[in-house]
């Protein structure tokens, strides 16, 4: 078995892993340094039109009248169009999925007909010249209105009174139960029960590029081409075929630059839908950007939440069983086609995850109400799974009177006992949780932080130690979406082609927004074909030219497109040692490529320059036998099968220091040790984690999108909702441990989610630390100054 | 998030200006930090903007005996960067740098600011806590207003219409002056949660009322938290109940006072 | 009712005369007008600072800036720094430290920074934080972008 076909994590083989574990630059980033990189806004058409939405004031009402005539009059207008009209050119949907048993949601359209159901939600369409001129004429658009008793508040919903929708019984789109049984056994039988009910504040993305979509369509071939904002061009190329009747061959989705994501961009928003109709419709491009205004009122939101957690535990610290009762609040429709029941979901399969334990018992509930939609946002569940698990755990470690750190040590699921089947049903392959744990506590000098701690307790300064212990889903299998009856792939391709002059273009259906995909792709392609990194160019985002895959969503992109990067590069290899073979007359197992030359493998003497085997393949196979043909072009998919999810897991700690006078929380420094499989590229890893977990901690003491009672969104401009800045942000270390996924050769799990799943929970540890002297404590994220002062008593 | 349509001129001269600002749904555009915003989130839709942010008349500063005459057209950057500002009225030369960030500095007034009058901005108290005048032009004059009259609520001032901010005059700081300013923001740059702006015996509060309010200092600091118990009513804002604004109003009093009594 | 009005600006170190209505602000000018779409539009309430310009030798907010306000002013924007190579050291350290992820607020970010190391000031990491602060990162989590001023400027 020669060199080419060992996984590349294979212990004691002397694998060349050429690029791979190297922290190079990202080639792609070059253009985004000059302000020439192309975002859909950035985008030239001829006769482009431009599309803005008239949206409802009302968290909830009746549409009795729309009247158009002033608006059509204005400058620059093309057209006005109601729901009704819209509808004629895409159908509607219904965000459920066959793996969520009993999921409800009533059918949803591009633009609302007959009712609004949010605040925000788009009732008729303007299309004009310019943006200005559609906003002009939508000003002018009159409504008359009935308004509806709006449901806000989510333990109103549950309890039913009002409906969101009268077809429906209930406000329930879903509900999940898992018992293990035994629960109530277990709680007996413990030394110490402890229980909290822990609140998460609905947040958003914020992308900085606003959401964005320019449709093209040609009447001529009855074809359309979107250049999309989004994640997954594949899944939207999809939509907009069975949606607006186009056929899928005729549909191009096609992703450049994208502003950021996080998630955000992989739903189906009614608007962006509207905006593809429009173009059918009127024949020409139409172009969508949400400004910011709009991102808050529509961008989904995520993680409403209420949990009570109860643990039993030995006096030993043994957690002998958990049980949870989960309310979260979603918009007034479930989200396509990933539905609005996911997030609640993995909260269930991820809760108490880190830990030893066989004993659980959980009761979740998804509720309907009148304020935005919600859906998957980076993380998806986690920050919540690990907040509930990792706060917690440290209620009970204090309660029995035992160190944090050593709480953890004696629960943390062992590294030798995988495989590993958790009371949810799910099933590790290998997580190394003491590896991290104890690499950790070592990076952070945990010992010196609490003598130091201590000390400053007897001057009155307040610092607090968290920690989060995490699991994380990565590289999902068909389980996640395709079981349900989803189109989402779960598989992907890369095709890897060699050009005449020795150069490399990789085609992957992964996609970039930013993390370093096409870097990572560029490093794994060379290291597998023999190339320098300069020789390589990547394609992603384009459904008429990479293979047909997933894009990106649920850390994905390194452990499957990479894969099939490797593979592909592999496949191009050898096929590359084929041609070779017959250009020198030697034998192929005699040859390997190194540094764009072909060498001989014994007596390293470069034979030919790439650039020669090219020109001789491509323009002179008249000098090859008659019976061989070059294949320079190469293909290869990758699906992960074993394992329904790779799970990762990690550790973070955070240290803060609590001003009892004003509640102010100072990040005075953060970490996170973390084990994702394979490491391709430890700066873009580390920079991922390092934005997850800023972004953890705008949740953590920051971003709650507030709604009124009668459900108008209160803080939707960046001015009023507040993000996290540089002034306030710490310093985060990071570290890592490989523990390689064997369902590869490449051996990557995902990375990109978890910083922002084990922030919120570090922090809310570490404030809870630092307030515990004084015998306060904080539940209800975000944790302002407010709620820190009421909880000291002091406001 | 496109601005309404509106008319757009730039008088040559003060008196140009006055003329201008005669037509109804006419407003003054000097920085534009804070009326841009308002007129990209169609907020606002005056229908002539008279742009004075270039006239002569309206910048330049001047240092008198005892008065340092800061013009309307003076940017944050500029009282910043001035070696005048720091040395004279070293209150306002400590709150410029919490006035939102620099590229806002360089294009913001201080003129721009006193008329805007935000409940949440540093110069209203700043100059209310200094006793400052405000100079106030009109096609028929001028006139002097000072800082403790000029403030009428939430955003309102003493400005009449077709009136213009040209100027504010800060007493020059003496050898036994002692000021301090401080301000509580989530974030570096924001709107301020609650401030002050402390001079001798004068504690005056951002973003505790409608408008700069003054809490008279009395001899100790327990008796001036009395004194500041009965005056403050902090409407709670999204994020801060009443009780948590007149709370850190407290611990900002305290902060101040302790400043005030250290001696240099 | 609304009027056009002639402005005559450099841009880049060419010199331009357009025909704009007022409303219009500078960076939409810039992006619509010029093709210049290097700088961009996050917020359009001068918050996020992705609009981040120079006019004048100053950084300012090319949201909160009309366009007709620029008339007879000096503006570059991140294509003419560029081509220049006054940004070169800058762009190289974000380049080398990942300082950015996706770019959408990268130039706007560079525009902050280079005013930053222009001020012959030597800021603290502190410092430094505090003066990109007026600039919303969604991707980096900032350290990597402090890490790259501070290079710069430190050495």
């Amino acid at each position: 078995m020669g060199k080419a076909e060992l996984p590349l994590h294979a212990p004691g083989t002397k694998v060349d892993r050429g690029y791979i574990g190297q922290s190079v630059p990202r080639p792609n980033a070059q253009r985004l340094l000059q302000g020439r990189g192309a975002f859909v806004d950035d985008l030239r058409f001829p006769r482009l039109a431009h599309v803005v939405f008239f949206r409802s004031p009302h968290a909830h009402a009746l549409i009795k009248k729309l009247d158009f005539s002033r608006g059509l009059k204005s400058p620059g207008v093309i057209g006005i169009y109601s729901g009704t009209e819209v509808s004629r050119f895409c159908t509607p949907w219904v965000a459920v999925l066959g793996h969520l048993k009993g999921i409800k949601s009533p059918p949803q359209h591009a633009v609302a007909i007959g009712r609004a159901c949010w605040q925000g939600e788009a009732v008729a369409a303007v299309v004009a010249e310019t943006r200005a001129q559609a906003e002009d004429a939508a000003a002018l658009i009159e409504a008359e209105w009935e308004e509806l008793a709006a449901v806000i508040d989510m333990e109103e919903s549950l309890k039913g009174e009002k409906l969101v929708h009268k077809e429906f019984a209930d406000n329930i789109c879903f509900s999940r139960s898992l018992d293990t049984g035994g629960v109530d056994e277990a709680f007996a039988q413990a030394d110490a029960v402890v229980e909290e009910t822990y609140h998460f504040g609905r947040h958003t993305g914020v992308c900085l590029e606003g959401r964005a979509i320019l449709a093209d369509y040609n009447a001529a071939e009855h074809s359309l081409t979107v250049y999309h904002s989004t994640q997954a061009p594949h899944m939207m190329q999809d939509i907009f075929s069975r949606h607006l009747n186009i056929p899928e061959g005729s549909v191009r989705v096609i992703a450049k630059d994208v502003g950021g994501s996080y998630g955000i961009k992989v739903h189906v928003y009614p608007d962006e839908m509207a905006t593809a109709a429009l173009s059918v419709m009127l024949r020409r491009p139409v172009k969508f950007v949400a400004d910011r205004l709009e991102s808050f009122a529509t961008d989904i939101h995520a993680r409403e939440h209420r949990a009570k957690i109860r643990m039993a535990v030995k006096k030993t610290g043994e957690i002998l069983a958990f049980d949870l009762d989960d309310l979260t609040a979603i918009g007034p429709y479930s989200v396509y086609p990933r539905t609005s029941g996911i997030e609640g979901n993995q909260v269930v399969n991820l809760t108490g995850g880190p830990y030893r334990h066989q004993k659980y018992r959980a009761r979740m509930n998804v509720v309907f109400t009148n304020k935005n939609v919600t859906c998957q946002y980076r993380a998806v569940g986690h920050p919540i799974a690990v907040a509930l698990t990792e706060g917690i755990v440290d209620k009970a470690a204090a309660k029995i009177g035992m160190d944090p750190a050593e709480f953890r040590r004696r629960n943390l699921i062992p590294d030798d006992a995988y495989p590993y089947t958790f009371p949810s049903g799910i099933k590790f392959e290998k997580l190394s949780h003491h590896q991290t744990l104890r690499k950790l506590l070592d990076l952070m000098s945990y010992d010196e932080l609490r003598k130091e701690q201590k000390q400053r307790r007897e001057k009155n300064i307040l610092r607090g130690i968290g920690l989060a212990a995490m699991i994380e889903v990565t590289n999902p299998s068909p389980a996640f979406y395709g079981v349900g009856g989803a189109r989402i792939s779960a598989q992907d391709g890369a095709t890897l082609r060699l050009e005449p002059t020795g150069m490399v273009t990789v085609m992957c259906s992964v996609t970039e927004q930013g993390q370093g995909t096409e870097g990572i792709f560029a490093q794994i392609a060379a290291s597998a074909v023999g190339v320098t990194m300069e020789k390589v160019r990547v394609i992603t985002g384009d459904t008429g030219v990479t293979p047909y895959g997933g894009g990106t969503w649920a850390s994905r992109g390194a452990g499957i497109g990479g894969e099939a990067v490797l593979l592909a590069g592999r496949a191009l290899l050898s096929n590359i040692l084929d041609v070779a073979a017959k250009i020198l007359n030697a034998g192929r197992d005699t040859l390997v490529v190194e540094n764009n030359f072909v060498v001989d493998k014994i007596t390293q003497e470069r034979k030919i320059p790439l650039e020669e085997l090219g020109r001789v393949a491509y323009f002179r196979p008249d000098t090859l036998p008659m019976n061989f043909q070059s294949e320079l072009t190469v293909t290869r998919h990758y699906t992960p099968r074993e394992y329904g999810f790779t799970f990762t897991n990690g550790i973070q700690a955070s240290l803060v220091e609590v001003d009892p006078d004003t509640g102010f929380v100072k990040l005075l420094k953060h970490w996170c040790v973390e084990d994702a499989g394979t490491v391709i590229n430890p700066m873009l890893v580390d920079e991922q984690i390092r934005g997850g977990v800023v972004q953890g901690i705008g949740a953590a003491l920051y971003e709650e999108c507030l709604y009124s009672p009668e459900g108008q969104l209160l803080n939707g401009s960046m001015a009023d909702y507040l993000v996290p800045m540089a002034g306030e942000m710490p310093d985060i270390v990071c570290a890592h441990v490989e523990t390689p996924t064997k369902q590869s050769q490449l051996g990557a799990k995902g990375v990109g989610e978890a910083g922002t799943a084990g922030a919120p929970g570090a922090i809310m540890n570490a404030i809870n630390d630092a307030l515990a002297p004084l015998g306060a404590q904080v539940t209800a994220m975000p944790f302002t100054p407010e709620r820190i002062l009421r909880a000291l008593g002091k406001a | 998030m496109k601005a309404p349509a509106f008319g757009y001129a730039r008088p040559a001269s003060l008196a140009a200006a006055f003329e201008l600002l005669r037509h109804p749904g006419a407003k003054i555009l000097a920085g534009g930090q804070s009326l841009i915003p308002t007129l990209n989130m169609r907020l606002s839709s005056p229908d002539l903007l008279v742009d004075i942010g270039r006239l002569s008349e309206l910048k330049g500063n001047s240092l008198r005996q005892d008065v340092l005459r800061i013009a309307a057209l003076t940017t944050h950057a500029e009282l910043e960067q001035s070696a005048q500002v720091k040395k004279h009225v070293p209150l306002l030369a400590e709150a410029v740098p919490h006035v939102a960030h620099a590229a806002i500095r360089n294009r913001g007034t201080i003129g721009g600011s006193l008329a805007l009058a935000d409940p949440a901005a540093e110069y209203p108290a700043v100059a209310v806590a200094l006793e400052a005048t405000i100079c106030v032009a009109a096609g028929s004059g001028e006139r002097r207003v000072p800082a403790s009259q000029f403030f009428k609520g939430l955003f309102e001032t003493d400005l009449k219409p077709g009136e213009i901010l040209t100027a504010v005059e800060f007493p020059v700081a003496k050898g036994a002056d002692r000021s301090a300013f401080l301000e509580l923001t989530r974030r570096h740059g924001d709107y301020a949660i609650v401030g002050l702006a402390a001079h001798n015996g004068r504690f005056v509060y951002l973003g505790a009322g409608d408008r700069p309010i003054l809490v008279e200092g009395a001899a100790s600091l327990e008796s001036t938290k009395v004194n500041l118990k009965r005056t403050l009513k902090p409407p709670a804002d999204l994020y801060n109940s009443s009780a948590t604004k007149l709370h850190l109003a407290g611990v900002l009093l305290e902060r101040a006072w302790n400043r005030l009594t250290t001696s240099h | 009712m609304e009027q056009a009005h002639d402005i005559a600006l450099t841009v880049n170190g060419t010199q331009v005369r357009r025909r704009v209505e007022a409303r219009q602000h500078l960076v939409d000018f810039l992006r619509e007008e010029l093709g210049l779409t290097g700088s961009h539009a996050g917020c359009e309430h001068g918050v996020c600072g992705a609009c981040t310009l120079r006019v004048d030798g100053q950084i300012v907010r090319g949201c909160l800036m009309l366009a007709v306000q620029a008339n007879g002013c000096r503006v570059e924007t991140i294509e003419g720094l560029s081509d220049s190579r006054e940004l070169a050291r800058l762009q190289k350290a974000f380049h080398d430290k990942n300082a950015l992820q996706c770019g959408f607020c990268t130039p706007g970010m560079l525009l902050a920074a280079q005013e930053l190391v222009l001020s012959a000031r030597k800021p603290s990491r502190e410092e430094i934080r505090q003066h990109i602060s007026g600039n919303y990162c969604r991707c980096t989590g900032y350290q990597a972008i402090v890490d790259a001023i501070e290079e710069v400027i430190h050495g």
